[in-house]
Protein backbone atom coordinates (compact mmCIF):
# COMPACT_ATOMS: atom_id res chain seq x y z
CA UNK A 1 0.00 0.00 0.00
CA UNK A 2 1.57 3.71 -0.63
CA UNK A 3 0.03 6.47 0.65
CA UNK A 4 -0.04 8.57 3.55
CA UNK A 5 1.53 6.77 6.33
CA UNK A 6 0.14 8.68 9.01
CA UNK A 7 -3.05 7.69 7.89
CA UNK A 8 -2.61 4.01 7.89
CA UNK A 9 -1.66 3.64 11.33
CA UNK A 10 -4.91 5.67 12.18
CA UNK A 11 -7.06 3.15 10.14
CA UNK A 12 -5.00 -0.24 11.49
CA UNK A 13 -5.38 0.94 14.80
CA UNK A 14 -9.28 1.43 14.59
CA UNK A 15 -9.67 -1.86 12.15
CA UNK A 16 -7.99 -3.99 15.44
CA UNK A 17 -10.06 -1.36 17.96
CA UNK A 18 -13.15 -2.82 15.95
CA UNK A 19 -12.13 -6.69 16.39
CA UNK A 20 -11.91 -6.03 20.11
CA UNK A 21 -15.27 -4.22 20.38
CA UNK A 22 -16.64 -6.58 18.45
CA UNK A 23 -15.23 -9.86 19.33
CA UNK A 24 -13.27 -9.59 22.10
CA UNK A 25 -9.93 -10.65 20.60
CA UNK A 26 -7.22 -7.88 21.56
CA UNK A 27 -4.91 -7.05 18.98
CA UNK A 28 -3.91 -4.12 19.89
CA UNK A 29 -0.89 -4.36 21.79
CA UNK A 30 0.84 -6.74 19.41
CA UNK A 31 3.74 -5.55 17.91
CA UNK A 32 2.72 -3.25 15.40
CA UNK A 33 5.48 -4.20 12.52
CA UNK A 34 4.61 -7.54 12.50
CA UNK A 35 0.78 -7.38 13.19
CA UNK A 36 0.67 -4.53 10.30
CA UNK A 37 2.22 -6.89 8.23
CA UNK A 38 0.13 -10.18 8.61
CA UNK A 39 -2.90 -7.80 8.26
CA UNK A 40 -1.46 -6.49 4.84
CA UNK A 41 -1.34 -9.84 3.77
CA UNK A 42 -4.13 -11.06 4.09
CA UNK A 43 -5.89 -7.99 2.90
CA UNK A 44 -4.13 -8.78 -0.60
CA UNK A 45 -5.55 -12.70 -0.49
CA UNK A 46 -8.99 -10.99 0.15
CA UNK A 47 -8.21 -8.61 -2.22
CA UNK A 48 -8.53 -5.15 -0.53
CA UNK A 49 -7.17 -2.01 -0.30
CA UNK A 50 -7.32 -0.45 2.63
CA UNK A 51 -7.38 -1.23 6.12
CA UNK A 52 -10.49 0.41 6.62
CA UNK A 53 -12.55 -1.40 3.90
CA UNK A 54 -11.30 -4.77 6.61
CA UNK A 55 -12.41 -3.23 9.31
CA UNK A 56 -16.11 -2.36 7.61
CA UNK A 57 -16.18 -6.30 6.80
CA UNK A 58 -14.78 -7.76 10.09
CA UNK A 59 -18.20 -5.83 11.19
CA UNK A 60 -20.73 -7.00 9.26
CA UNK A 61 -19.23 -10.44 7.86
CA UNK A 62 -18.16 -12.79 10.83
CA UNK A 63 -16.72 -15.56 7.80
CA UNK A 64 -13.83 -13.14 7.07
CA UNK A 65 -13.27 -12.15 10.62
CA UNK A 66 -12.66 -16.16 11.07
CA UNK A 67 -10.48 -15.89 7.90
CA UNK A 68 -8.69 -12.82 9.82
CA UNK A 69 -8.35 -14.14 12.94
CA UNK A 70 -6.85 -17.48 11.37
CA UNK A 71 -4.39 -15.31 9.64
CA UNK A 72 -3.16 -13.21 12.85
CA UNK A 73 -3.15 -16.14 15.62
CA UNK A 74 -1.30 -19.11 13.59
CA UNK A 75 2.30 -19.48 14.33
CA UNK A 76 4.38 -21.42 12.48
CA UNK A 77 5.75 -24.57 14.34
CA UNK A 78 6.88 -28.17 14.35
CA UNK A 79 8.25 -30.77 16.30
CA UNK A 80 11.29 -30.75 18.72
CA UNK A 81 11.54 -27.31 17.24
CA UNK A 82 14.98 -25.90 18.40
CA UNK A 83 16.29 -29.67 19.35
CA UNK A 84 19.28 -28.09 21.47
CA UNK A 85 16.48 -26.51 23.96
CA UNK A 86 15.14 -30.59 24.69
CA UNK A 87 18.37 -31.45 25.13
CA UNK A 88 18.91 -29.09 27.57
CA UNK A 89 15.35 -29.76 28.99
CA UNK A 90 16.34 -33.07 29.84
CA UNK A 91 19.48 -32.33 31.57
CA UNK A 92 18.90 -29.29 33.60
CA UNK A 93 15.24 -29.67 34.38
CA UNK A 94 13.98 -32.92 34.19
CA UNK A 95 16.10 -33.77 37.47
CA UNK A 96 13.93 -31.17 39.41
CA UNK A 97 10.93 -32.66 37.41
CA UNK A 98 11.68 -36.24 38.93
CA UNK A 99 11.54 -34.53 43.10
CA UNK A 100 7.82 -33.79 42.28
CA UNK A 101 5.16 -35.75 43.28
CA UNK A 102 2.85 -34.79 39.96
CA UNK A 103 3.35 -32.22 37.62
CA UNK A 104 1.31 -29.31 36.35
CA UNK A 105 2.49 -27.90 32.20
CA UNK A 106 1.19 -25.19 31.07
CA UNK A 107 1.97 -24.57 27.12
CA UNK A 108 0.53 -21.33 26.59
CA UNK A 109 0.23 -20.25 22.46
CA UNK A 110 0.32 -24.13 21.88
CA UNK A 111 -1.02 -23.20 18.01
CA UNK A 112 -1.16 -26.68 15.87
CA UNK A 113 0.17 -29.10 18.79
CA UNK A 114 3.69 -30.20 17.57
CA UNK A 115 5.68 -28.91 20.42
CA UNK A 116 3.33 -30.56 23.09
CA UNK A 117 3.29 -33.67 21.87
CA UNK A 118 7.10 -33.29 21.91
CA UNK A 119 7.25 -32.46 25.34
CA UNK A 120 4.29 -35.36 26.09
CA UNK A 121 7.01 -37.59 24.52
CA UNK A 122 9.93 -36.29 26.03
CA UNK A 123 8.05 -36.89 29.73
CA UNK A 124 7.38 -40.27 28.56
CA UNK A 125 11.04 -41.48 27.99
CA UNK A 126 11.94 -39.78 31.44
CA UNK A 127 8.87 -41.68 33.31
CA UNK A 128 7.29 -38.45 34.45
CA UNK A 129 4.09 -38.04 32.00
CA UNK A 130 1.75 -40.78 34.17
CA UNK A 131 1.90 -38.30 36.80
CA UNK A 132 1.46 -35.02 34.27
CA UNK A 133 -1.32 -32.70 33.38
CA UNK A 134 -0.47 -30.55 30.97
CA UNK A 135 -2.77 -27.66 30.03
CA UNK A 136 -2.50 -26.79 25.84
CA UNK A 137 -3.70 -23.46 25.34
CA UNK A 138 -4.50 -21.24 22.46
CA UNK A 139 -6.72 -18.01 21.42
CA UNK A 140 -7.64 -20.01 18.53
CA UNK A 141 -10.30 -22.58 18.43
CA UNK A 142 -9.42 -23.46 15.27
CA UNK A 143 -5.82 -23.80 15.60
CA UNK A 144 -6.64 -25.68 19.51
CA UNK A 145 -8.74 -27.89 17.19
CA UNK A 146 -5.68 -29.59 15.27
CA UNK A 147 -3.97 -29.41 18.22
CA UNK A 148 -6.36 -32.17 19.77
CA UNK A 149 -6.45 -33.97 16.98
CA UNK A 150 -2.66 -34.69 16.54
CA UNK A 151 -2.60 -35.22 12.71
CA UNK A 152 0.14 -33.50 10.71
CA UNK A 153 1.31 -34.02 7.20
CA UNK A 154 3.55 -37.05 6.57
CA UNK A 155 6.24 -34.49 4.43
CA UNK A 156 7.16 -32.91 7.99
CA UNK A 157 8.13 -35.85 8.98
CA UNK A 158 11.56 -36.33 7.91
CA UNK A 159 12.20 -33.28 9.51
CA UNK A 160 10.82 -33.99 12.95
CA UNK A 161 12.10 -37.20 13.05
CA UNK A 162 15.91 -35.27 12.91
CA UNK A 163 14.60 -33.06 15.59
CA UNK A 164 14.34 -35.32 17.65
CA UNK A 165 17.39 -37.37 17.33
CA UNK A 166 18.89 -34.07 17.69
CA UNK A 167 16.69 -33.45 20.98
CA UNK A 168 18.09 -36.60 22.79
CA UNK A 169 14.92 -38.54 21.84
CA UNK A 170 15.80 -42.29 23.40
CA UNK A 171 13.21 -44.39 21.03
CA UNK A 172 12.50 -44.96 17.58
CA UNK A 173 10.52 -41.71 16.34
CA UNK A 174 8.49 -44.05 14.32
CA UNK A 175 6.94 -45.45 17.52
CA UNK A 176 5.16 -42.30 18.63
CA UNK A 177 2.82 -42.07 15.34
CA UNK A 178 0.76 -44.29 12.75
CA UNK A 179 0.77 -43.34 8.91
CA UNK A 180 -1.88 -43.13 6.29
CA UNK A 181 -1.62 -41.90 2.67
CA UNK A 182 -0.14 -38.03 3.50
CA UNK A 183 -0.49 -38.10 7.02
CA UNK A 184 0.46 -39.37 10.53
CA UNK A 185 -1.95 -39.48 13.36
CA UNK A 186 -0.22 -38.96 17.03
CA UNK A 187 -0.56 -41.85 19.59
CA UNK A 188 -3.38 -41.69 21.36
CA UNK A 189 -1.30 -42.75 24.35
CA UNK A 190 0.38 -39.41 24.14
CA UNK A 191 -3.07 -37.30 25.24
CA UNK A 192 -4.21 -38.72 27.48
CA UNK A 193 -3.11 -36.72 30.01
CA UNK A 194 -3.13 -33.09 27.61
CA UNK A 195 -6.38 -30.87 28.26
CA UNK A 196 -6.75 -28.41 25.53
CA UNK A 197 -8.41 -25.14 25.81
CA UNK A 198 -9.20 -21.69 25.14
CA UNK A 199 -6.80 -18.95 26.47
CA UNK A 200 -6.14 -15.72 25.41
CA UNK A 201 -2.90 -13.77 26.86
CA UNK A 202 -3.78 -10.40 26.04
CA UNK A 203 -7.38 -10.77 28.05
CA UNK A 204 -7.32 -14.15 30.47
CA UNK A 205 -5.91 -14.46 33.94
CA UNK A 206 -3.79 -17.25 35.73
CA UNK A 207 -3.23 -20.93 35.47
CA UNK A 208 -2.73 -22.12 38.82
CA UNK A 209 0.68 -23.64 40.29
CA UNK A 210 2.39 -24.76 37.54
CA UNK A 211 5.76 -26.57 37.86
CA UNK A 212 6.49 -25.53 34.16
CA UNK A 213 5.41 -23.14 31.50
CA UNK A 214 6.13 -23.26 27.77
CA UNK A 215 5.40 -20.00 25.73
CA UNK A 216 7.88 -20.29 23.13
CA UNK A 217 8.27 -17.97 20.08
CA UNK A 218 4.57 -15.80 20.80
CA UNK A 219 6.66 -13.06 23.13
CA UNK A 220 8.18 -11.75 19.92
CA UNK A 221 4.62 -10.75 18.59
CA UNK A 222 3.43 -8.87 21.61
CA UNK A 223 4.99 -5.24 22.37
CA UNK A 224 6.28 -4.72 25.90
CA UNK A 225 3.43 -3.54 27.62
CA UNK A 226 1.64 -6.95 26.55
CA UNK A 227 4.66 -8.76 26.94
CA UNK A 228 4.97 -7.52 30.41
CA UNK A 229 1.37 -8.41 31.57
CA UNK A 230 1.98 -12.42 29.36
CA UNK A 231 5.42 -12.68 32.02
CA UNK A 232 3.54 -11.48 34.80
CA UNK A 233 0.75 -13.86 34.20
CA UNK A 234 3.45 -16.93 34.17
CA UNK A 235 5.01 -15.61 37.39
CA UNK A 236 1.60 -15.57 39.35
CA UNK A 237 0.76 -19.12 37.84
CA UNK A 238 4.40 -20.77 38.34
CA UNK A 239 4.95 -22.63 41.77
CA UNK A 240 8.51 -21.27 43.63
CA UNK A 241 10.84 -22.50 41.35
CA UNK A 242 8.97 -23.24 38.67
CA UNK A 243 10.17 -23.54 35.03
CA UNK A 244 9.36 -21.00 32.48
CA UNK A 245 11.19 -21.56 28.79
CA UNK A 246 10.80 -19.31 26.01
CA UNK A 247 11.71 -18.88 22.22
CA UNK A 248 15.33 -19.00 21.56
CA UNK A 249 14.79 -15.42 20.92
CA UNK A 250 12.83 -14.12 23.36
CA UNK A 251 13.95 -12.83 26.80
CA UNK A 252 13.11 -11.53 29.99
CA UNK A 253 16.49 -9.09 30.33
CA UNK A 254 14.32 -5.93 28.49
CA UNK A 255 10.81 -6.98 30.86
CA UNK A 256 10.27 -5.56 34.56
CA UNK A 257 10.01 -9.18 35.71
CA UNK A 258 13.45 -10.05 35.06
CA UNK A 259 14.20 -10.14 38.64
CA UNK A 260 12.10 -12.84 39.56
CA UNK A 261 13.57 -14.88 37.25
CA UNK A 262 17.50 -16.70 37.79
CA UNK A 263 18.58 -18.14 34.34
CA UNK A 264 19.21 -21.99 34.35
CA UNK A 265 19.84 -22.34 30.58
CA UNK A 266 20.66 -18.69 28.93
CA UNK A 267 21.33 -19.66 26.01
CA UNK A 268 18.10 -21.92 25.61
CA UNK A 269 16.09 -19.04 27.69
CA UNK A 270 15.02 -21.42 30.19
CA UNK A 271 14.33 -20.03 33.60
CA UNK A 272 13.53 -20.28 37.14
CA UNK A 273 11.25 -18.26 39.26
CA UNK A 274 12.56 -17.16 42.69
CA UNK A 275 11.45 -18.13 45.68
CA UNK A 276 9.50 -15.75 47.20
CA UNK A 277 7.56 -15.35 50.65
CA UNK B 1 22.02 27.63 9.61
CA UNK B 2 23.49 24.41 8.72
CA UNK B 3 23.00 20.46 9.95
CA UNK B 4 23.34 17.57 8.66
CA UNK B 5 22.14 15.25 6.27
CA UNK B 6 18.35 14.41 6.78
CA UNK B 7 18.99 10.41 7.27
CA UNK B 8 18.93 8.87 9.93
CA UNK B 9 19.22 5.24 9.37
CA UNK B 10 20.42 2.68 6.57
CA UNK B 11 18.96 -0.62 5.64
CA UNK B 12 21.33 -2.90 3.43
CA UNK B 13 19.97 -6.29 1.72
CA UNK B 14 22.54 -8.81 0.92
CA UNK B 15 22.48 -12.23 -0.27
CA UNK B 16 25.04 -14.76 -2.39
CA UNK B 17 28.26 -13.24 -2.36
CA UNK B 18 27.19 -11.17 0.10
CA UNK B 19 29.29 -11.84 3.12
CA UNK B 20 32.45 -10.30 1.00
CA UNK B 21 30.63 -7.38 -0.33
CA UNK B 22 29.39 -6.44 3.16
CA UNK B 23 32.95 -6.22 4.83
CA UNK B 24 33.84 -3.94 1.62
CA UNK B 25 31.06 -1.56 2.59
CA UNK B 26 31.44 -1.86 6.36
CA UNK B 27 35.20 -1.40 7.06
CA UNK B 28 35.62 2.20 4.51
CA UNK B 29 33.14 3.42 7.47
CA UNK B 30 34.63 5.35 10.83
CA UNK B 31 33.57 4.54 14.40
CA UNK B 32 31.83 7.80 14.76
CA UNK B 33 30.16 6.91 11.44
CA UNK B 34 27.06 8.61 12.71
CA UNK B 35 23.84 6.15 11.56
CA UNK B 36 22.32 3.27 12.59
CA UNK B 37 23.02 0.49 10.05
CA UNK B 38 20.36 -2.86 9.78
CA UNK B 39 21.53 -5.42 7.68
CA UNK B 40 19.71 -8.87 6.36
CA UNK B 41 22.21 -11.13 4.79
CA UNK B 42 20.69 -14.05 3.85
CA UNK B 43 21.95 -17.54 6.03
CA UNK B 44 21.30 -20.97 6.73
CA UNK B 45 18.99 -21.47 9.47
CA UNK B 46 21.00 -22.44 11.57
CA UNK B 47 24.04 -20.72 11.13
CA UNK B 48 24.36 -19.02 14.59
CA UNK B 49 26.32 -15.94 15.14
CA UNK B 50 29.14 -16.18 12.67
CA UNK B 51 28.31 -13.33 10.79
CA UNK B 52 28.30 -10.79 13.36
CA UNK B 53 31.85 -12.49 14.21
CA UNK B 54 33.09 -12.03 11.12
CA UNK B 55 31.82 -8.57 10.17
CA UNK B 56 33.00 -7.34 13.72
CA UNK B 57 36.40 -8.17 13.09
CA UNK B 58 35.84 -6.56 10.09
CA UNK B 59 34.72 -3.19 11.08
CA UNK B 60 35.61 -0.07 13.36
CA UNK B 61 31.98 0.34 14.33
CA UNK B 62 29.98 -2.16 16.50
CA UNK B 63 28.28 -4.97 14.81
CA UNK B 64 25.87 -7.02 16.42
CA UNK B 65 22.79 -9.93 15.97
CA UNK B 66 19.75 -7.64 16.84
CA UNK B 67 17.80 -8.39 19.75
CA UNK B 68 14.06 -8.74 20.18
CA UNK B 69 13.06 -5.49 21.87
CA UNK B 70 16.55 -3.53 21.63
CA UNK B 71 16.23 -0.20 21.10
CA UNK B 72 18.50 1.00 17.90
CA UNK B 73 21.09 3.06 18.68
CA UNK B 74 23.16 5.85 16.42
CA UNK B 75 26.12 3.97 14.86
CA UNK B 76 24.87 0.47 15.57
CA UNK B 77 25.18 -1.82 13.01
CA UNK B 78 22.65 -4.97 13.49
CA UNK B 79 22.41 -8.13 11.76
CA UNK B 80 18.84 -10.13 11.20
CA UNK B 81 19.15 -13.73 13.54
CA UNK B 82 19.16 -16.35 10.96
CA UNK B 83 15.60 -17.86 10.73
CA UNK B 84 13.55 -15.35 12.06
CA UNK B 85 12.60 -11.82 9.94
CA UNK B 86 13.72 -8.77 11.19
CA UNK B 87 11.07 -5.56 11.85
CA UNK B 88 11.69 -2.10 12.69
CA UNK B 89 8.89 -0.42 14.94
CA UNK B 90 8.11 2.97 14.84
CA UNK B 91 9.48 3.00 18.49
CA UNK B 92 12.96 2.13 16.88
CA UNK B 93 13.20 -0.91 18.41
CA UNK B 94 13.21 -4.06 16.72
CA UNK B 95 10.37 -7.00 16.60
CA UNK B 96 11.27 -10.34 15.11
CA UNK B 97 8.47 -12.61 13.34
CA UNK B 98 8.78 -16.41 12.28
CA UNK B 99 5.92 -15.73 9.65
CA UNK B 100 6.39 -17.90 6.59
CA UNK B 101 9.51 -17.13 4.52
CA UNK B 102 9.32 -14.49 1.69
CA UNK B 103 10.70 -14.94 -1.61
CA UNK B 104 11.85 -18.37 -0.26
CA UNK B 105 14.12 -16.39 2.72
CA UNK B 106 13.67 -15.85 6.58
CA UNK B 107 15.29 -13.43 7.42
CA UNK B 108 13.62 -11.16 4.43
CA UNK B 109 15.00 -8.10 3.01
CA UNK B 110 11.80 -6.90 1.47
CA UNK B 111 10.22 -7.65 5.24
CA UNK B 112 12.86 -5.36 6.87
CA UNK B 113 12.91 -2.33 3.97
CA UNK B 114 8.99 -2.25 4.25
CA UNK B 115 8.60 -2.17 8.14
CA UNK B 116 11.84 0.12 8.20
CA UNK B 117 9.65 2.62 5.68
CA UNK B 118 6.82 2.72 8.04
CA UNK B 119 9.17 3.65 11.27
CA UNK B 120 11.91 5.98 9.10
CA UNK B 121 9.92 6.97 6.43
CA UNK B 122 11.83 9.41 4.02
CA UNK B 123 14.71 9.56 6.18
CA UNK B 124 15.78 6.11 5.17
CA UNK B 125 18.58 4.84 2.88
CA UNK B 126 17.81 1.60 1.32
CA UNK B 127 20.84 -0.62 0.09
CA UNK B 128 20.52 -3.67 -2.19
CA UNK B 129 24.19 -5.36 -2.83
CA UNK B 130 24.95 -9.13 -4.65
CA UNK B 131 22.37 -11.53 -4.51
CA UNK B 132 20.44 -14.56 -6.59
CA UNK B 133 17.07 -13.51 -5.85
CA UNK B 134 14.59 -11.26 -6.16
CA UNK B 135 14.50 -10.20 -2.12
CA UNK B 136 14.56 -6.61 -1.36
CA UNK B 137 13.22 -5.15 -4.55
CA UNK B 138 9.74 -4.96 -3.29
CA UNK B 139 11.21 -3.37 0.00
CA UNK B 140 13.15 -0.97 -2.20
CA UNK B 141 10.40 0.29 -4.21
CA UNK B 142 8.61 1.63 -0.72
CA UNK B 143 11.52 2.93 0.56
CA UNK B 144 11.55 5.18 -3.04
CA UNK B 145 7.69 6.02 -2.97
CA UNK B 146 8.09 7.22 0.37
CA UNK B 147 10.74 9.76 -0.81
CA UNK B 148 14.00 8.05 0.69
CA UNK B 149 17.37 7.44 -1.05
CA UNK B 150 18.09 4.20 -3.27
CA UNK B 151 21.07 2.52 -3.60
CA UNK B 152 22.23 -0.51 -5.65
CA UNK B 153 25.50 -2.67 -5.85
CA UNK B 154 26.15 -1.90 -10.09
CA UNK B 155 25.30 -5.65 -11.02
CA UNK B 156 28.88 -5.90 -12.84
CA UNK B 157 30.39 -5.71 -9.69
CA UNK B 158 28.57 -8.01 -8.08
CA UNK B 159 29.28 -11.62 -7.00
CA UNK B 160 25.97 -12.57 -8.04
CA UNK B 161 23.81 -10.03 -10.73
CA UNK B 162 20.32 -11.26 -9.88
CA UNK B 163 18.82 -9.34 -7.01
CA UNK B 164 20.53 -5.89 -8.32
CA UNK B 165 19.11 -6.02 -11.27
CA UNK B 166 15.95 -6.87 -10.22
CA UNK B 167 15.89 -3.95 -7.45
CA UNK B 168 17.07 -1.96 -10.63
CA UNK B 169 14.52 -2.80 -12.40
CA UNK B 170 11.78 -2.30 -10.01
CA UNK B 171 11.97 1.12 -8.94
CA UNK B 172 14.26 4.48 -9.30
CA UNK B 173 17.15 4.00 -7.80
CA UNK B 174 19.16 7.27 -7.13
CA UNK B 175 22.50 5.68 -6.97
CA UNK B 176 24.42 2.20 -8.29
CA UNK B 177 27.91 2.20 -7.59
CA UNK B 178 30.67 -0.37 -7.75
CA UNK B 179 31.23 -2.34 -4.54
CA UNK B 180 34.20 -0.32 -3.64
CA UNK B 181 32.09 2.97 -3.94
CA UNK B 182 29.48 2.19 -1.90
CA UNK B 183 30.79 3.20 1.60
CA UNK B 184 32.73 6.01 0.50
CA UNK B 185 29.47 7.26 -0.92
CA UNK B 186 27.57 6.49 2.28
CA UNK B 187 29.86 8.90 3.88
CA UNK B 188 29.92 11.68 1.87
CA UNK B 189 25.81 11.38 1.64
CA UNK B 190 25.11 11.66 5.45
CA UNK B 191 28.10 14.15 6.20
CA UNK B 192 26.66 16.30 3.33
CA UNK B 193 25.16 19.81 4.60
CA UNK B 194 22.11 21.21 4.12
CA UNK B 195 21.89 24.85 4.41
Amino acid sequence: MVGDIDNQNIELQLLLQAIYLKYGYDFRHYAKASIRRRVEQFMKKENLINFAEAQHKALYEVSFFERLLLELSINVTEMFRDPTFYRSFRQNVVPFLKQQPFLKIWHAGCASGEEVYSIAILLKEEGLYHKTQIYATDMNQVVLNQAKEGIYPLNRLKLYTENYQKAGGKESFSDYYTAHYDHVVMNKSLKENILFSDHNLATDGVFGEMHVIFCRNVLIYFNRELQNRALGLFNDSLINRGILCLGNKESIRFSEHSNLFVDIDKDEKIYAKKISL
Amino acid sequence: MQRKSHYEAIVIGSSAGGINALIKVLSVLPPDFPLPIVIVQHLHPESGNHLSQILKSKSALIVKQADEKEFIRKGGVYLAPPNYHLLIEDDFSFSFSLDAPVNYSRPSIDVLFESAVYAYRQRLIGIILTGANHDGSQGLKKIKEQGGFTMVQDPKTAEADTMPRSAIAATQIDKILPLQEIGIYLLQLVNRKIS
